[in-house]
């Protein structure tokens, strides 16, 4: 390895070797790239097991599918965890928004434009009773929504009582959850819209990550070598592009995948870069001091809940689309799955810990599992002790570095 | 060796990076007070906790003996076997519980393998008597006031039967009669044969207790100092802690011309309902552009109470009187209607109300004043950096960089990320509780710097303390308080320390 050019123009002291950096770098941050080797050893070894199969175009395009409406809560899940609080009522909130989306959809017959927003607005009312019950009446969050989880279990089954389960027929609804973006035309066999938005995506996260290093510098701060910052935008820009070339040798990016990314992106920003999102992981880290900050952790806990409902909304849209159907028991454990992937996803319960995007990352982790053993024909028994196990795994693996960097 | 009860040898620990202790030899005597001094940061906590046992066996270097034998300690159970027990300044008392559980809690009287609570109740009795706390045993801790606990705490000590007690800045948090209770039991246990180590920052409580002093600078020893043969005095001590010597413990500043009044606070009353009585009475009171004026009283005497009534009242009190800032009629109805007029509070509680510990310096220092850093909502994360490391070159903040976290560093070194917080609002008007509550001589003295340089630079200080020395030796004007109500106004050149605490016991 040629290591004696590695040096950053910005610095003057010797930088240390390519390999040493690279390990100080994976000390330091082991934490944040610890959910990502998992990742990657649990997707090479299924695709070892399956001779290949789980990383065909058709298993992940379905796995990032069946993830999506699980995604979705996870990220507003990270959050709630966050400001220390729980939500149990998402699972059922989001089946019975799902039912009325259904009904507007059949029965009343609204267009798909207009039920979408009026469900989605339904949502963020859900949250903010639970957020009113929490944050102005004070009752403990655990106990308010699980009171929530039995009220929206009910009126789903109210709901669909009469009819049982719904079928709805619109296609454009129908299409968020199984439907693909349009292709422009195919060159043999592949999705070039999909193709495009690939190349689209590393081109902004190359730039973005240019101009953020280039403003550092402007600062006179410290920046990671310039082999190592190479090294990085070529390894996550083959990530990308590899997760593009196969999504495009199926159909292309499903509808799903796109809000997905989109949810992911919104809520990254918001989380990382706003005063809004300091304010949520000021509130998580000590309330107190966060009062005596100006921060209302009053209006904090009802954007935090609102948006929770509105994600629970979205998810409900999501698994009734892909249903293409409301169902009296849609949303049955949705609230598990979603703080499993946050805890999974490196959200701690002490408040004030914990990202977005390591949520994303749970899902994708959980939803692996269940594909990867499903099309290895693991029985169901076996599959819940698995996922239990990594679950625990990942929660022990994030205390003990924690308690080694403290 | 026989003389000796404790002696650690060449005892050296490091952390990532950071050695915090050095080669660092401690012996103590059997029976004596001996004091342990030295900065925040000099390793006097690290020293205990590689005692204790918090730090295992093997995570340090250097050899422990103990009551003639050498010991290795794997965890705090096992120094506890030993009789050593150690007093955290944080008390871990369960608030929820009583005296008597409290007092045996992991150490439970049993008969066969059931609690015996006739036996605990007497017992305790017996250990409450040896501590000289007449409190019934079935009264819940969280009842009591801080001194109560404390003593407490080492009835719990000697139901361990004790040989080497180990306290740390044991009358931080207590006023100057409860300190004085205390210092006197521990002579009382020196004669029941009881040995006592004491962290403190407190150099008089040093000077009239200690048998010997050793102080600590930067992970290494410095001396040990013999009270017998009168080493133990202020001079040689502050010496020794910082290396240098500090002509006067309090910066001069040079007289200073005071404007218009910059708050005013007519007939102010604060009434709290969860307690069912006002905290604040009837309290009038001004504060001048560029003045630096001084809350004294003892504990419980309303005066973080007062602040935070005026502070947005974030403890929801009933508030009547009128408040006057620059003149005009304000009402504030949270914090940040606070702030955005221009008052800061740095509170008491650093760790409990002050500061994320989770977070990274940057991240505390801009908490309270996200808009100097941002544009329409959106952080600039590169002036963040910009803005941090500023105060944390101006204020001296050791750390390795901005982006370490809080919770990872020495308490003087918080209290002053604390204050640079709130000095990025840009405040008009700075109140200070208990500024330099549990910090070291040098840190203090820095501290009282940036308050004078505030001062010149056209601020108003308010600065609550229990300690009557910074108060005499800091403010311009005195205001003592007792029982939630104003007791008098003293200029500070015509004060004394008899006069306030004549007015604040009356």
């Amino acid at each position: 390895m040629q290591i004696k050019q590695n040096r950053d123009p910005i610095n003057s002291v010797p930088q240390p070797n390519l390999l040493q950096e690279t390990r100080h770098l994976v000390k330091e941050n082991i934490r944040d790239y610890g959910m990502f080797i998992a990742l990657f050893v649990i997707i090479l070894t299924f695709t070892i097991m399956t001779n290949g199969l789980f990383m065909s175009s058709r298993n992940i395009s379905n796995l990032l599918d069946a993830t999506g409406y699980i995604a979705v809560l996870a990220v507003g899940m990270t959050l709630v965890i966050v400001i220390r609080q729980i939500d149990l009522s998402v699972g059922f909130a989001a089946g019975f928004l799902g039912a009325i989306a259904a009904i507007l959809l059949t029965q009343a017959g609204v267009s798909v434009y207009i039920t979408i927003p009026i469900i989605l607005v339904l949502g963020v009312v859900l949250g903010m009773v639970n957020g009113l019950l929490v944050a102005k009446i004070g009752i403990p969050s655990f106990v308010a929504t699980l009171a929530g989880m039995l009220v929206y279990r009910g009126a789903l089954l109210q709901i669909t009582e009469k009819t049982g389960t719904i079928i709805v027929k619109d296609t454009h609804f129908n299409a968020i959850g199984n439907g693909f973006i349009p292709s422009l035309f195919q060159i043999q066999g592949l999705h070039v819209l999909s193709l495009a938005l690939g190349l689209i995506c590393i081109i902004l996260y190359v730039s973005s990550e240019i101009s953020t290093r280039r403003n550092k510098v402007k600062y006179q701060f410290e920046v990671m070598s310039k082999s190592i910052f190479a090294l990085k935008l070529i390894f996550i820009s083959a990530i990308i592009a590899y997760i593009t070339w196969i999504l495009a040798g199926y159909n292309g990016f499903s509808w799903t995948v796109v809000i997905m990314v989109l949810v992911v992106l919104i809520y990254h920003f918001f989380t990382t870069k706003t005063v809004l999102g300091r304010h949520i992981y000021a509130v998580g880290s000590n309330p107190e001091a966060a009062h005596l900050s100006g921060i209302s952790v009053k209006k904090i806990t009802y954007i935090v809940f609102g948006s929770m409902g509105m994600l629970s909304a979205l998810s409900g849209i999501l698994f009734t689309s892909r249903l293409q159907s409301a169902t009296t028991t849609a949303g049955t454990l949705f609230e598990l799955d979603a703080i499993a992937a946050a805890y999974v996803g490196g959200v701690s319960s002490a408040g004030g810990v914990g990202k977005v995007t390591g949520a994303i990352i749970g899902a994708i982790v959980m939803a692996s599992l269940s594909s990867g053993m499903n099309l290895l024909g693991v029985g169901i028994s076996y599959q819940y002790m698995i996922r239990g196990g990594v679950l625990a795994a990942a929660v022990i693996f994030d205390v003990m570095t924690r308690r080694k960097g403290a | 060796m026989s003389e000796n009860i404790l002696e650690m040898h060449h005892i050296s620990k490091e952390f990532v990076g950071v050695k915090a202790l050095s080669n660092v030899q401690f012996d103590v005597k059997k029976g004596e007070i001996h004091c342990l001094v030295g900065e925040n940061g000099a390793g006097k906590s690290t020293l205990m906790k590689v005692l204790s046992g918090v730090y295992p066996y093997g995570s340090y270097e250097g050899d422990i003996f103990f009551d003639g034998e050498i010991q290795q300690f794997n965890e705090i159970k096992d120094s506890v076997q030993a009789g050593i027990v150690i007093i955290y300044q944080e008390l871990a008392l369960f608030p929820d519980l009583s005296v008597y559980e409290n007092i045996f809690a992991g150490n439970e009287v049993k008969r066969g393998r059931l609690v015996d609570w006739n036996q605990t109740i007497k017992k305790s009795n017996e250990m409450l008597e040896k501590v000289k706390l007449k409190v019934n045993p079935e009264t819940l801790v969280k009842d009591l006031g801080v001194g109560k606990q404390q003593l407490i705490e080492i009835a719990k000590a000697l139901s361990k039967e004790v040989k080497l007690l180990i306290l740390d800045e044991p009358t931080a948090a207590l006023n100057e009669d409860d300190s004085e209770n205390l210092l006197e039991l521990l002579r009382e246990l020196r004669e029941q044969g009881i040995t006592c180590i004491m962290i403190s920052h407190k150099l008089k409580e040093v000077i009239s207790i200690a048998d010997s002093a050793t102080v600590l600078r930067d992970g290494k020893t410095i001396c040990t100092l013999d009270a017998a043969k009168g080493e133990i005095t202020e001079k040689a001590i502050i010496q020794n802690m910082v290396g240098r010597e500090i002509e006067d413990i309090y910066p001069k500043r040079p007289n200073s011309s005071y404007g218009d009044n910059i708050l005013e606070l007519k007939n102010w009353t604060a009434y709290d309902s969860m307690l069912g009585r006002p905290v604040a009475k009837q309290i009038s009171m001004h504060v001048r552009k560029g003045e630096i004026v001084g809350i004294a009283g003892l504990m419980g005497s309303g005066r973080t109470e007062l602040a935070l009534s005026v502070f947005g009242n974030p403890k929801a009190y009933k508030v009547e009187g009128d408040m006057l800032l620059a003149g005009k009629p304000v009402k504030f109805s949270h914090t940040s209607d606070a702030i955005k007029a221009g008052i800061a509070y740095v509170t008491e509680d650093r760790k409990g109300n002050g500061l994320f510990l989770a977070q990274d310096i940057k991240s505390n220092i801009t908490a309270a004043h996200l808009k100097g850093i941002s544009e329409k909502g959106i952080i600039n994360d590169n002036e963040e950096i910009k803005q941090a490391n500023k105060y944390k070159d101006s204020m001296y903040i050791k750390a390795p960089s901005v982006e370490q976290l809080v919770g990872k560093l020495s308490g003087g070194n918080q209290q002053k990320v604390s204050l640079g917080k709130w000095l990025f609002a840009g405040p008009q008007l700075l109140i200070l509780d208990e500024p330099t509550r549990g910090i070291d001589v040098g840190a203090k003295f820095e501290i009282y710097s940036i308050m004078n340089q505030l001062i010149s630079s056209g601020m108003s200080i308010i600065m609550i303390s229990s300690e009557l020395g910074e108060v005499l030796g800091m403010s311009d004007r005195i205001y003592v308080m007792a029982e939630g109500e104003l007791k008098g106004e003293l200029l500070s050149a015509e004060a004394d320390q008899e006069k306030i605490m004549q007015l604040a016991t009356q």
